[in-house]
């Protein structure tokens, strides 16, 4: 059987085509867009919750996707060890539906953001970070209003103590501080994993990344996300 | 204003005479308001329709011109792109959040309507000066109702540009451009021209809200005008994602005949425009039209300016799956009418008769040829005393990049998503256009909104003129052949003599260039009643120009940075005295009048033909129009973007016609700065003077941080940094103060 990904299209997704894209035509990886009513078996071998504002951040972001018949499945996904990625709108979407653990709160700066950041690989077990080393830089966009990862003192302690951090925002030569943290995460925090490392949810896009075209620095970091995912896939 | 038949309407005594006679009886309370809005000055053009005559519409690769809902060009390999621009100003100036996002989404949904997938907006706003309070929050809530709602729909906005002025204290302007990419067999227009075939309309449903927008926006702003808020729509964006998903997937079918979107004039517009442009006639029954509220009359249904909506005229046999379509995205939809051979436009509520006009008294509105005069202050203000020159040129050029005009504006495109769609390649910021690449292909677009509304006030020909040339260089500087153009024409109470003159003036010009780069017009809008009521106080005229250019090959794409160091820099075309209306003249010696930049469609097409042979050679390593701040702060921005410094001699330009800040700061057209690799240089003298062009080596890149201008009788010297500061940190602070 061919490798098969499903890329869910929910009411208010708009990254959707471009990672259908990345995939596609970048990674060569047979994807399907699917819309979310559609979407009815486990049979891909990933999903991915693209970026957008599913139900148009109505309620709170990410919050009515979660409710949605289609997220049953792909948590039976996730439970049967399949990689569940979860990109902007689809972080929110896993924190919603407590696949992963936190929240996403509003931007500390109160505005939407769209810019290049950095962030730091912070651990390579993972589905999405096999193929780069612990303490890559990565440059790469983030575009929302609510991405501020927040949650308490013990729950971040023991995302640290699991190495459940993958990415954290940073400046440019990997350093953690305040001024490289655009959003106000707490921790920098810009994408975690759950205890198995098969669901990663993360605020920037590295679908936006992947093609030296699309990058003011002519980089393709983001493809290492995919590269790792599609070796996992592969079983190499 | 007139009762007639119950109802409030704008027209004057004279059109109700004509009415009436040509209908032969007294319109009913539905029909007249309906004709009220059809030939208001926002839907009928009565005015400016003889003047936009003036504009060249046709070239061979105008595949759709004005008349629809966007122009449309072919850019070869069975692809095509359609662009629009259109103003919001009135409902921005009251509701600055919901009128700007409302904007986004009446022009989004003219390019859907047109079979395209949106894939750009560009916004030109102008609001007053950032030092008053209500201007801030003008600024404030539209960038965010821009962003809100483009961020939403997943359309990336990627350029715009703002000015700030005194004269758009009250009346600020909020245009918007929207650009999409589609196959050329796919082209739909927005005509019912099939006899029997079924009219849906789909999205939201129609409520009270924007009721007479219209006729509103044509009419001055008075104290009163918060009380017109119900004629300001709401936006919801949600929707519209779901239109714009549902609109393309009917349009894999062979069912849909014709679309077009409701905007301003609601039904009413929808209906007669779409009748009209085919040639029939429609039978509509109102019980049918999903209503948000309940007891609406006829009138209010007819009038109602509720967004979010599309008609669709679709084959009878083809309703079942259009309509399957719509339940999958879940968008409210209903089957409201037949397309007729009547020529007539009739509606039934209870199964009666509620109103019948023929189609052609609501689609021609007679056209009103106004008196235009030249006011005397363009004679007055050419006359001024010659400032004093200034002892510290570099402390001005620290100043100018304090400028909001000259500022860097990243605190109004980071808010917006400009990269969603994976297709922009040239970000805000990074050139004079955005560059959008064409997926799957070779190709690329580069889009540019222009215009200088203090050139214009100054003088309206030029002003038009040096609009469509500073948007035709934006392009070009990226590579990108200029096709076409759109023009957002933004202008005082045309019912005065003194400022109808600057709109005839400002299409002249406009029209003139066009001409004579040969660059056709493909649609625009026309704002008027741009003034405060209270001050009778006019906005400076603003002819907004968006052009859209094709690079073939996206790999020659060149942007404003300064890239290595001893790369050489260079100046094409020559400068003049023409301090007057720059931004030097007003930030530095609060100084309004002189002599406004001129124009030359030769010397101008000769400029663009030679950067673009010169990039098509990959012979430029960076690209940059001058224009606001001048030569000066065309190279320091080169600089700061770049992260480098510059070594630059002037006295290869002097002249002693030209004093030092004439030099430094006037904002002649047809210039660009360009820097190239040390060993083209040859190379690059030998084409540029093919074309009759200006030539001037300046200097070349410095790896230190420093920007260091000689000229014979002093130096420049300013520090990279300190100019980043002021530059980065000037709106910013602003918006926070």
């Amino acid at each position: 059987m061919p490798i098969k990904v499903a890329v869910i299209q929910f009411p208010g997704s708009n990254c959707d085509l471009d990672t259908v894209y990345v995939l596609n035509k970048i990674m060569k990886i047979e994807t399907d867009l699917i819309w979310h009513a559609q979407f009815k078996n486990s049979d891909y071998d990933a999903a991915i919750l693209p970026g957008g504002f599913s139900y148009g951040d109505h309620l709170r972001a990410g919050i009515i996707a979660a409710y949605s018949p289609a997220m049953d499945i792909v948590k039976q996904m996730a439970k049967e060890g399949k990689p569940i990625l979860g990109i902007c709108n689809g972080f929110q979407i896993l924190v919603e539906s407590s696949l992963l653990p936190g929240a996403l709160l509003q931007n500390d700066c109160l505005t939407f953001i769209c810019k290049w950041v950095h962030i730091r690989t912070e651990t390579s077990n993972s589905v999405y970070t096999k193929r780069i080393k612990k303490g890559t830089v990565i440059r790469i966009p983030i575009a929302h209003g609510e991405g501020r990862y927040f949650n308490d003192e013990k729950a971040l302690k023991e995302l640290n103590n699991n190495d459940q951090i993958v990415f954290r925002y940073s400046d440019e030569k990997g350093k953690i501080t305040a001024e490289s943290n655009p959003n106000g995460a707490f921790e920098s925090i810009a994408g975690i994993c759950n205890l198995d490392r098969n669901v990663l949810g993360m605020m920037p896009h590295p679908e936006r990344a992947s093609e030296p075209i699309l990058s003011p620095y002519k980089s393709s970091d983001g493809l290492g996300i995919f590269q790792s995912l599609k070796q996992f896939l592969e079983g190499s | 204003m007139p009762m007639v038949s119950g109802a409030k309407v704008d027209l004057k005594p004279d059109e109700l005479a004509h009415i009436e006679k040509t209908l032969g009886r007294t319109p009913n309370m539905v029909e007249i308001g309906m004709i009220d809005i059809m030939w208001s000055e926002h839907c009928s053009y009565k005015s400016s329709r003889p003047s936009l005559k003036m504009l060249p519409t046709k070239a061979p690769q105008v595949l759709i011109g004005p008349g629809f809902d966007a122009g449309v060009i072919d850019i070869g390999d069975g692809l095509a792109v359609a662009f629009k621009i259109e103003s919001h100003n009135h409902p921005s100036a009251i509701v600055p959040y919901d009128g700007a996002a409302t904007g986004i989404g009446g022009i989004v949904r003219d390019i859907l309507c047109m079979g395209v997938r949106p894939v750009a907006l560009l916004d030109p706003l102008r609001f007053g000066s950032l030092s008053s309070g209500h201007s801030r929050w003008l600024f404030e809530h539209v960038v965010k109702g821009i962003g809100d709602y483009g961020n939403c729909i997943g359309v990336p906005t990627v350029g715009g540009e703002v000015e700030f002025d005194e004269s758009f204290e009250k009346n600020c302007l909020v245009n918007v451009c929207c650009v999409g990419i589609g196959r050329k067999d796919e082209i739909k227009k927005g005509m019912a021209n099939k006899v029997g075939d079924k009219l849906i309309l789909m999205g939201g449903s129609t409520g009270r809200d924007g009721l007479g927008g219209v006729t509103f926006a044509s009419r001055v702003l008075t104290d009163k005008s918060e009380q017109d808020r119900p004629a300001v729509q709401i936006a919801d964006p949600f929707t519209k994602k779901l239109i714009i998903e549902a609109t393309l997937e009917t349009l894999k079918t062979d069912f849909v005949h014709g679309i077009k979107d409701l905007g301003g004039g609601g039904l009413t517009c929808v209906c007669s425009e779409m009748a009209g442009a085919g040639e029939t006639g429609l039978d509509v029954d109102l019980d049918k039209i999903m209503l948000r509220e309940s007891n609406m009359i006829p009138y209010e249904i007819m009038l109602s300016e509720s967004q979010e909506r599309m008609m669709f005229a679709v084959d009878p046999e083809g309703v079942e799956t259009i309509t399957n379509i719509f339940k999958k995205y879940e968008v409210p939809h209903a089957v409201i009418g037949t397309v007729v051979k009547t020529g007539k436009f009739r509606m039934f509520k209870d199964r009666e008769e509620v109103g019948s006009l023929p189609v052609e008294i609501l689609d021609e509105a007679p056209i009103i040829h106004r008196e235009a005069r030249k006011p005397n202050y363009i004679d007055q203000l050419k006359q001024i005393k010659l400032p004093e020159l200034p002892s510290n040129l570099s402390e001005v050029i620290y100043r100018l990049l304090g400028s909001p005009n000259i500022a860097d504006m990243g605190w109004v495109y980071h808010q917006y998503d400009h990269e969603v769609g994976v297709r922009t390649i040239v970000k805000p910021g990074h050139g004079d256009a955005a560059v959008l690449r064409v997926l799957d292909t070779k190709k690329a677009i580069a889009v540019a909104s222009d215009c200088n509304s203090r050139h214009t006030y100054l003088n309206p020909y030029h002003g038009g003129a040096g609009a469509v040339a500073q948007s035709c260089r934006n392009v070009v500087a990226m590579g990108a052949k200029p096709l076409a153009m759109v023009d957002g024409l933004n202008f005082g109470n045309p019912e005065n003599p003194e400022i109808f003159w600057t709109f005839v003036e400002a299409v002249r010009g406009i029209s003139d260039m066009c001409k004579g780069l040969d660059l056709p017009c493909v649609g625009g809008n026309v704002s008027f009643y741009n003034e405060d009521e209270v001050t009778k106080k006019a906005v400076k005229p603003s002819p907004m120009i968006v052009v859209v250019g094709l690079l073939e090959d996206q790999s020659k794409v060149v942007t404003m940075d300064f890239k290595q160091n001893e790369d050489l820099i260079i100046l094409l075309g020559d400068t003049f005295d023409e301090l007057g209306s720059s931004e030097y003249y007003h930030f530095i010696h609060q100084l309004e009048g002189g002599t406004a930049p001129q124009t030359d469609p030769v010397r101008e097409k000769n400029v663009l033909n030679c950067v673009l042979a010169l990039i098509d050679q990959r012979l430029v390593t960076a690209a940059h129009d001058c224009s606001k701040g001048g030569l000066a702060i065309a190279l320091v921005k080169m600089c700061m973007n770049g992260n480098l410094g510059a070594q630059i001699d002037l006295t290869p330009v002097e002249s002693e016609k030209l004093r030092i800040d004439a030099l430094l700061f006037s904002e002649s057209h047809s210039r660009f700065i360009l820097s190239l690799k040390k060993d083209q240089f040859n190379t690059v003298k030998n084409l540029v003077q093919k074309y009759s062009v200006p030539f001037y080596l300046l200097g070349k890149v410095t790896k230190d941080p420093t920007f260091n201008l000689s000229y014979s009788t002093g130096k420049i010297k300013c520090e990279l940094n300190k100019m980043k500061r002021i530059w980065l940190e000037t709106i910013p602070k602003m918006m926070k103060g």
